[in-house]
């Protein structure tokens, strides 16, 4: 008997839907299809019905309606006149103001905490586990609340500062003024403006805006390419250049440049009458949600940070020194590239919780999109269904922006296993 | 051979030198600070800035602290009781509105004869937890439930709970205790049904509700049993159509006509007269006891081969973790009524909790499937070899040592939930942080406290994470297998 009896495909049963592995799966998606068609059926049926009966429509059409409210901090140009739309694209910029600002402040926070919580020395760890400690395990709003009364209770009133013995002064070399209304901070100035660019809409964007992102971004790709001559150098000579210098000229040297060529400078906020003016006004919702976000978040980056450092072997920077490298080198070329792979991703993720969680600005009066058009928006035309939808899908489209981008750094450095 | 030695020698010490003391600098206190405070240049500014930072803080808040007084009537009277006793001027904290405004913070608008029924509810709680967190240990367990049985039946004595129910507390409880030595897992039977208990208790109304509720498990059983012999197929779909059909047309006026002939009733409690810890608390258990079994489905679905199984959990979970919980909550006190049939309402403590659940599922899930991911490809290989199904090979195999992993990730998103019920203050439920302190606040007595109430929540909320962390890692402790 040279060939194999294959066995005969059965007659197909009824039964076989359900006890045959391979018709098993497809009848199970094709219940949970049915019973999620279903379902969707009820919602959408429900709300059409629920909609008929108070009398509303689903239509976006009152975003272009007078919005007739203000809001107190504007990136772009905003009057009590313009439409709901620019309200909530306002509140779209303040919501990406904070939380960009609270990434940034955050990432520092917490890269100093997890590294000293990791110090030789007794004190300085003690004392970041005390802050870890505490931050991670008291509610946001809590800390939101609190930064916030001390700004609204302990600051002195803008007027505190008048006078020549007045009772309060200013810090950071007469340049910041915390007062229990807003933080005076110095603007930028320039004394050869060179105008802006006009985008529509009323909204601008000053070429020198522009031309620092331009030197900043070619000085990076020049950068680049003088790391991949010295690289090819080394491959062919065993010796490798040295090029910080350069890098460093590069990075800096034109921005130096437009820095002298535009006459950048500081404009300092000066007392006038009971107010503070000459430089901008931050309202102090914005300062209390930035600084108790900054805290909160960086507790939870230094311990992402701890981790990633915990996780690399100490045979590792031995091997490294082993070979012969040096320490600078050990850490540039085999501790961080390993302890990044660790930490990024959850690192990634804080950003976005802190981008969610600059939604508690409703607890201090910023007006951020949830404060716009999840809020008084909603509030003033009655379309919740319309806000909360528009609210919900933009909040939904920053997160996945942010989660493609971890993907895309998780795929490039996954490590390979079959 | 000695004595040879002996001439060529001089001298042989034969005796040992007994052992020096260390140098003062290599020993003691010096040794510890020299290693640990000022063991270079960097290491010694770094402690420097440190005691700075220390002196700083405790020279700003010291005095505050210090002064502090704990029996008062209003704020006034405070600062009238500081300024007397250390001069015009000082500075202190006033802990008297802790104590003045315990019960509001800790039940809320409870009615206030009624505070033994959450407290109640509270101590049996333990008991429902015992054989699922304590069952590591003999000795923790029986410290545990001691002490949930003597303060729960003092408190409520204290309280002035009726006599039947302190019995019935006593009957658990130390049922619960006799039971745990003997056969801890008889428990379980207690743990399942204290949900419904639970509820009962908190809100009150008739009991029929819960045990109509009840009664839908109990006929699908019946249906499963009776239908079994004639085909697995009908009895599955039987076992799960029966219970759904039960709740929703039969058991609300089942539990109505059963009222009617024989009351069970206690009094009832509306959902805006829970406050304060009590509805973080309630929120927070029943957020988590529901969201770790529906993320682990979630993260199994994720995970699974069926392409729409996973596509819908890809689609669930990235749209739960992409939207804030404020949304969510926003979703579900505005936004409900609409995607409900007309004219159906229902409570908002329970809306809250059911988005409450499913935030914290998604991130469950993820927290799981990260779990799963780190099982050796082996294990699954294996639990195939064997022959095993598939939920036998999940059950058996897989979730053990997936969810052993995962334990961190879970209860730092149980920690999250908890903070993160706070947030329903947005949607006007009285939580212990903004509205209550507000509530407080907007007494006269009270007027301009602001730091007192901020400090005893945080502590408190502190006091529960932190607990739960500790927890978690006794347990990671516990459960290792590897490198004893």
């Amino acid at each position: 008997m040279t060939d194999v009896m294959v066995p005969a495909n059965p007659p197909f049963r009824p039964s076989m839907l359900i006890y045959d592995r391979r018709y098993r799966s497809m009848t199970f998606q094709v219940i949970v299809f049915i019973l999620v068609m279903a379902l969707a059926w009820w919602l959408v049926n429900n709300t059409i019905r629920n909609l008929a009966a108070l009398g509303k429509d689903f239509d976006f059409g009152f975003l272009w309606q007078r919005a007739g409210y203000d809001i107190p901090q504007t990136p772009i140009p905003y009057t009590s006149d313009d439409t709901h739309l620019r309200a909530a694209l306002v509140g779209l910029l303040n919501t990406l103001i904070v939380s960009i600002l609270g990434c940034i402040a955050a990432t520092v926070v917490g890269i100093i905490a997890g590294v000293a919580r990791l110090s030789n020395n007794w004190l300085i760890a003690r004392l970041m586990t005390v802050y870890v400690e505490a931050f991670r395990n008291v509610p946001l709003l809590l800390w939101i609340l609190i930064v916030f009364a001390v700004f609204t209770e302990v600051m002195p009133p803008p007027n505190a500062f008048r006078g020549d013995d007045p009772a309060a002064s200013m810090i950071l070399f007469d340049h910041v003024a915390l007062t229990n209304r807003y933080t005076a901070i110095p603007t930028l100035a320039m004394t050869n403006d060179p105008g802006s660019l006009d985008l529509g809409a009323r909204i601008t964007i000053s070429w020198a805006t522009i031309a620092f992102a331009v030197a900043l971004v070619a000085g990076w790709i020049v950068r680049r390419m003088i790391a991949a001559w010295a690289q090819r150098v080394q491959d062919q000579t065993g010796v490798r250049p040295t090029t910080w210098w350069a890098s460093l000229a590069v990075m800096t040297v034109p921005s130096l440049l437009l820095i002298w060529y535009f006459g950048l400078h500081l404009i300092p906020p000066t007392l006038k009458g009971f107010n503070f003016t000459g430089g901008l006004n931050v309202q102090n919702g914005l300062v209390a949600l930035w600084l108790a976000l900054t805290l909160y978040t960086g507790a939870f980056i230094a311990e992402i940070v701890r981790a990633g450092i915990l996780a690399i072997s100490r045979g590792q920077s031995e091997a490294a020194f082993a070979l012969g490298l040096r320490p600078g080198r050990t850490m540039n070329l085999v501790i961080l590239p390993q302890a990044l792979r660790v930490i990024i991703p959850p690192l990634i993720s804080q950003y976005l919780n802190l981008m969610k969680n600059s939604s508690l600005a409703i607890a201090v009066g910023y007006m951020d999109i949830k404060g716009t058009l999840g809020g008084t928006t909603l509030n003033q035309t009655g379309r919740e269904l319309e806000s909360i939808v528009l609210m919900m899908g933009v909040y939904l489209v920053l997160s996945l922006i942010i989660s493609a981008g971890m993907n895309l750094f998780n795929a490039r450095v996954k490590l390979k296993e079959r | 051979m000695s004595e040879t030695h002996a001439q060529t020698v001089p001298f042989v010490r034969d005796t040992m030198l007994p052992p020096a003391a260390p140098p003062v600098r290599e020993a003691g206190a010096v040794r510890w600070l020299r290693q640990n405070l000022f063991s270079g240049p960097l290491n010694t500014v770094l402690t420097i800035l440190g005691v700075l930072i220390v002196w700083f803080l405790v020279s700003h808040f010291w005095d505050w602290f210090a002064h502090s007084v704990w029996n008062a009537d209003s704020l006034s009277d405070c600062r009238r009781i500081i300024a007397e006793t250390w001069g015009e001027g000082a500075r202190g904290a006033c802990w008297a509105v802790v104590r003045e405004r315990w019960n509001q913070y800790v039940y809320g608008f409870y009615p206030p004869e009624l505070y033994w029924r959450p407290t109640m509810a509270f101590g049996l709680l333990f008991v429902a937890l015992a054989p699922v967190l304590f069952s590591e240990s003999v000795m923790i367990r029986r410290v545990v439930l001691a002490l949930a049985t003597v303060l729960t039946l003092w408190l409520m004595a204290v309280m002035g709970a009726p006599a039947a129910w302190l019995v019935f507390a006593a009957a658990v409880l130390v049922g619960a205790l006799l039971i745990s030595e003997r056969q801890p897992s008889w428990l379980l039977v207690f743990s399942i049904l204290y949900p419904l208990m639970g509820v009962w208790f908190l809100w009150g109304g008739s009991a029929w509700g819960p045990v109509m509720v009840l009664v839908g498990p109990v006929l699908g059983w019946i249906a499963w049993r009776l239908l079994g012999r004639a085909s697995a197929l009908v009895a599955t779909v039987a076992a799960l159509v029966v219970p759904l059909v039960w709740w929703i047309v039969f058991a609300g006026d089942a539990a109505r006509d059963a009222e009617s002939i024989v009351s069970l009733a206690i009094p009832a409690v509306a959902s805006d007269r829970f406050g304060g810890f009590l509805l973080s608390i309630t929120i927070g258990v029943a957020g988590i006891a529901m969201s770790l079994p529906l993320g682990i489905v979630l993260a199994l679905a994720r995970r699974s081969d069926m392409f729409l199984v996973k596509t819908l959990a890809v689609i669930f979970i990235e749209f739960i973790r992409g939207v804030p919980l404020i949304a969510l909550l926003f979703v579900a006190s505005l936004l409900l009524n609409y995607f409900l049939p007309p004219g159906t309402t229902f409570d908002i403590i329970l809306r809250v909790i059911i988005m409450v659940t499913l935030f914290s599922a998604a991130y469950m899930a993820e927290v799981i499937r990260g779990g799963l991911a780190a099982l050796p490809k082996g294990q699954y290989e294996a639990a195939d070899a064997l022959g095993l199904d598939y939920w036998k090979a999940q059950r058996l195999i897989v979730l053990p040592q997936a969810l052993k992993i995962s334990i961190p990730g879970i209860v730092s998103t149980f920690i999250g939930m908890f903070k993160d019920t706070t947030l329903v203050t947005f949607v006007g439920l009285y939580d212990p942080l903004k509205s209550m302190s507000d509530a407080v606040r907007a007494s006269t007595s009270w007027k301009g406290i602001y730091w007192e109430p901020y400090i005893f929540v945080g502590f408190i909320f502190f006091l529960i994470c932190f607990g739960m962390s500790r927890y978690s890692m006794y347990l990671e402790r516990r459960l290792a297998r590897d490198h004893r």
